[in-house]
């Protein structure tokens, strides 16, 4: 016989103003297996807390039915005072009137009526749990930090002063990120090289931090503590030991006309080339589709002129493989492309500007690439057509965002502040010129900002027009700009010699593959999920995949610097203990039953469950079924309602105990409803014997 | 490939070169355009707004009229091909708009039913490769520029085509044979009829439009709406007065020009009806 305590919490008046919380109470007593029942105004209070714990000696309790609030509010607090009191916190459940009944009911007999209903099915629950211990799982504290931009190098030189090792991954030649390619940063026009270059230098020769460059995450297998990855380092068709950075076969290269990544196609390169003077490691890569070698199989410019003999054709992709306990995705962002064969097919672009067409017409990053000392044109502001300095330059905001028949509905939030900076390093460079800019509305709240924009507006003179752009097309020396201006009502025309689009922040094109690896989830954009947007924004739903950047969304730079430490911090707090703690609510697969069609295999969210084979004692394979690797279950229970053959349980959620909530509710010819004041009848599960 | 086929009133008066070239088009590429019986007026552009239920009410009658021919309604003005487009999207998308829009024209909506602009038909049902093998006399050496105002591809929502850049005008006719000028005033408004209210805006525009596509080259306008080649066309002459600008810019439909190409006579295309006539032009190509 079962005896277990039930407590009624009267959540202030939350509950207790529809639900008669007294006769709650008395009711419960009813029940059989009841041991003790009662109310109290906060049962969340210490002095509620205490009542429980107290009851939980003086009657011997076996278990306990908080019924008060939602399991997400106060399961934790109330598992702890069980545990307190001596029983497994496991034993202890909640009925949840408060979200399920009181707040979403009238005041009225039925209201009380379902609160003993949800009592009574939770205590037909508790009948049944058992005792349940946490799982302990040990940690590899290394870490793994996938995008090499500054949310990456933040993140791996935090946890390396930590004292840990971290492997850094980035695709490209170069750690940097976008970042490297800015000209200067808001709200203090800092130049960006020199602030980040310090800590590209740092990554590339901290003891802790391995670096990875043109590397590409493969696979990866295992679970929080204990992921093995295998990463794929490009062929770089040089070998980095030998080679000094010399730069000569850059300048012997004869496949020159090569629109570069990092100048956003403003300049050219080399076939074979590093991507910018400050790269770290700063060794070439040969870019193979381009290299007069690999295409026409004679050339071997860069071979016969490198003094180090660094040049290797036969390298070949390798493949290695790393462990690591903890995981920070920091894959970064790139702009919607506004021309037609944008990398986004499922996004319209803005053919009405031309975008692609007229070489004037450029994106945000181009116009830092422009503003930039290490850029084309020496940080120079020359339109791209004709080099010549454009007196009177269009800032066009939101091109995407903010623009659902576009297929964008979100905020940039990060192009109201630099197109304001894009107005200033204009003026400050060509003071005789007129910066317009178009916009919806300016958004600039953060530390600063807002004096920012209006420094750009009132001291540098930019003209801001509130409105939009129609069309943009070229008439002789021009681009004629129409727009509207909806505060005067004025249709406007405006002769520019450049336009400067600031276009939409959208994850890197493909990402959602590595995220598929990774096993986290994403939005319709393609933006990682975080496991919840106020109280877990830097962790995924996967245990040990942490976020940093704008791979989440738009973030300027020293939001993903907050957001890189504070991955980091929580990679440390894994690493912190030598073994974890996990909850011990996972499924189990009875394995005399499965018949192993790896359904549960196919549905699982975590990658938690794998193939085992069962062997007799000679070693010949018996059967095959499938088993859970606790350590990685989260216990979301997709197995256990897909499996077949009814072979999985969820520990704390069984089928047994999920029958025996309904059977409760189902129960026929029962009274635990007296009115108030009259005779109180026979417990139902009695009168039921 | 038979389509139930709705002219609408500009076709059968002022662009009766549209409907019958279109016709000479078909017949050679084999298209059957099979008339609907006992059509109306689509609207045009004032019944909409005035009344926009009544608006799509018409636009569900005309298309419960296709029954028995093809679910497949072929359009060639813009403007019905806008208000039925329309008024088809948002009655297939919006069931509260449907059964008010059946109620006031006491018909049923076939949600099979599909408004297609020709052009549309020509790219995506017929196909370039088809076209490109019935062309006889490809268009070679002759600089147009597609027009297609505001109307044709607007909104999204019922564009055939990117709804800012269209491209369709130019691919048929580049398999034609033509060559296809990149102009910036091809998405601009010809001023519709402001032409008899606001006369003086239509010859700002129209000017702008003929100095635009004249600088790009372009010995011809293309285009597939009849309003737009009214005032294109028309205003010429107008606008020598007004400006002292003569363009002399011939603006035909791209059925003309596509109807040649694939053997049709110029009589069979009315290619003399324009007020700028491009026959001479197109003799001196040897086109005529």
């Amino acid at each position: 016989m079962s005896k277990i305590g039930v407590f009624v919490c009267h959540c202030g008046e939350n509950i207790s103003r529809t639900v008669d919380c007294e006769r709650v109470a008395r009711a419960s007593e009813q029940i059989r297996g009841v041991a003790f029942a009662t109310d109290y105004k906060y049962m969340c209070s210490d002095p509620g807390q205490a009542l429980i714990k107290k009851a939980i000696r003086e009657y011997e309790l076996d278990g306990v039915v908080v019924s008060s609030c939602s399991p997400h509010m106060h399961e934790k607090t109330f598992r702890k005072a069980v545990e307190e009191a001596g029983l497994n916190p496991f034993l202890c459940e909640m009925a949840n009137i408060r979200e399920h009944c009181s707040w979403v009911h009238e005041k009225e007999e039925t209201t009380t009526r379902k609160a003993i209903e949800l009592v009574r099915l939770m205590v037909e629950k508790v009948k049944r749990n058992v005792a349940l211990e946490p799982i302990r799982v040990n940690v590899t504290k290394r870490a793994l930090v996938i995008g090499g931009g500054v949310g990456g190098i933040q993140a791996a030189l935090d946890i390396a002063d930590g004292g840990h090792e971290v492997i850094l991954v980035e695709k490209d030649p170069s750690v940097g990120g976008h970042m490297a390619q800015l000209s200067e940063t808001f709200p203090t026009l800092d130049c960006s090289q020199c602030i980040l270059t310090p800590k590209m230098v740092d990554v590339g020769s901290h003891p802790n931090i391995k670096l990875y460059t043109y590397s590409e995450v493969e696979k990866i297998e295992g679970f929080v503590g204990n992921f093995k990855v295998t990463i794929k380092k490009k062929a770089r068709s040089v070998d980095i030991d030998k080679c000094t950075g010399c730069g000569e076969c850059q300048l012997k290269c004869p496949s020159k006309k090569i629109p570069s990544e990092f100048d956003r196609g403003l300049k050219n390169r080399t076939a074979i080339y590093i991507p910018f003077p400050q790269a770290v490691p700063a060794r070439p890569v040969i870019d193979r589709e381009h290299c007069i070698y690999f295409t026409k199989g004679k050339c071997k410019a860069c071979q016969k002129v490198c003094p180090a003999g660094a040049i290797d054709y036969e390298q070949t992709d390798e493949y290695v493989e790393e462990e690591v306990g903890g995981i920070v995705v920091a894959t970064g962002f790139d702009l919607y492309t506004v021309g037609e064969q944008g990398p986004y097919p499922d996004y319209r672009g803005y053919g009405e500007y031309g975008y692609g067409e007229d070489p004037d017409i450029i994106d945000g990053l181009q116009f830092e690439r422009l503003a930039s000392a290490s850029g084309p044109t020496g940080g120079a502001i020359l339109r791209p057509s004709d080099g010549k300095e454009p007196k009177s330059v269009v800032f066009l905001k939101c091109i995407g965002s903010r623009h659902p028949s576009k297929g964008i509905e979100f905020c940039s939030k990060i192009c109201c502040m630099y197109t304001a900076k894009h107005t200033m390093l204009y003026k400050h460079k060509v003071h005789d010129g007129t910066a317009y800019v178009f916009y919806m509305d300016i958004r600039s709240p953060g530390k600063g900002y807002d004096e920012f924009v209006r420094r750009a507006i009132e001291e540098d003179g930019a003209v801001y027009l509130r409105g939009r752009v129609s069309r943009i097309y070229r008439s002789g020396d021009h681009l004629i700009v129409k727009g509207a201006d909806t505060l005067s009502g004025a249709a406007v025309e405006i002769e520019a010699d450049m336009v400067v689009l600031a276009t939409a922040v959208m994850p890197q094109p493909g990402i959602e593959g590595l995220f598929q690896k990774l096993g986290i989830s994403y939005d319709q954009y393609k933006f990682a999920n975080e496991a919840h947007p106020k109280l877990r924004p830097v962790e995924c739903a996967t245990a040990g995949i942490f976020l940093a950047g704008a791979c989440q969304g738009p973030k300027d730079i020293p939001e993903t610097v907050a957001q890189a430490s504070g991955a980091a911090s929580k990679v440390q707090i894994l690493f912190s203990r030598d073994e974890m703690l996990r909850e011990p609510v996972v499924a189990k697969v009875n394995e005399n039953t499965c018949i192993a069609c790896w359904y549960c295999l196919e549905v699982c969210p975590f990658k938690a469950i794998t193939q085992k084979e069962i062997r007799d004692r000679k070693g010949n394979l018996i059967k095959r079924v499938a088993e859970v690797n606790p350590s990685v279950c989260t216990g979301c229970g997709t197995c256990a309602a897909t499996c077949f053959s009814n072979s999985i349980d969820l520990a704390g959620f069984t089928d047994e105990q999920i029958y025996s909530e309904i059977n409760a509710l189902m129960a026929v010819g029962q009274d635990l409803f007296p009115e108030p004041g009259k005779e109180e009848g026979e417990s139902p599960d009695e009168q039921a014997a | 490939m038979t389509y139930a086929y709705y002219p609408g009133c500009s076709l059968k008066g002022t662009a009766i070169d549209y409907h019958t070239s279109a016709m000479a088009l078909a017949e050679r590429l084999g298209i059957e355009l099979k008339e609907m019986e006992d059509w109306v007026c689509c609207g045009a552009s004032p019944i909409h707004q005035r009344n926009p239920a009544l608006a799509s009410g018409v636009a569900n009658l005309l298309l419960s009229l296709s029954k028995g021919i093809s679910p497949q309604v072929a359009v060639l003005c813009a403007a019905c091909y806008h208000n039925m487009k329309k008024a088809e999207v948002e009655m297939r998308e919006d069931g509260k708009k449907r059964s008010e829009v059946e109620e006031i024209s006491g018909i049923a909506f076939d949600p099979e039913v599909r408004t297609r602009h020709f052009l549309d038909i020509l790219d995506k049902d017929y196909g370039l490769n088809a076209l490109k093998e019935k062309v006889v006399k490809p268009l070679s050496d002759l600089r147009v520029a597609c027009y297609y105002g505001c109307l044709l591809s607007r909104p999204p929502e019922i564009a055939f085509d990117d709804p800012e850049q269209p491209t369709i005008m130019e691919r048929l006719l580049e398999a034609a044979g033509a060559e296809t000028v990149s102009w910036s005033h091809r998405m601009e408004c010809c001023g519709a009829s402001h032409a008899v209210p606001l006369t003086h805006a239509v010859l700002r525009l129209v000017n702008d439009i003929l100095q635009s596509a004249r600088a790009a080259g372009a010995e011809v306008i293309a285009c597939a709406c009849p309003l737009c080649q009214a005032n294109l066309d028309m205003r010429q002459a107008g606008i020598l007065t007004k400006f002292g600008v003569a363009h002399n810019l011939p603006v035909v439909y791209f059925t003309q020009l596509l109807g040649l190409a694939c053997g049709a006579t110029g009589k069979e295309v009315m290619i003399e009806k324009g007020m700028v006539s491009a026959a001479p032009m197109l003799r001196a190509k040897n086109l005529l």
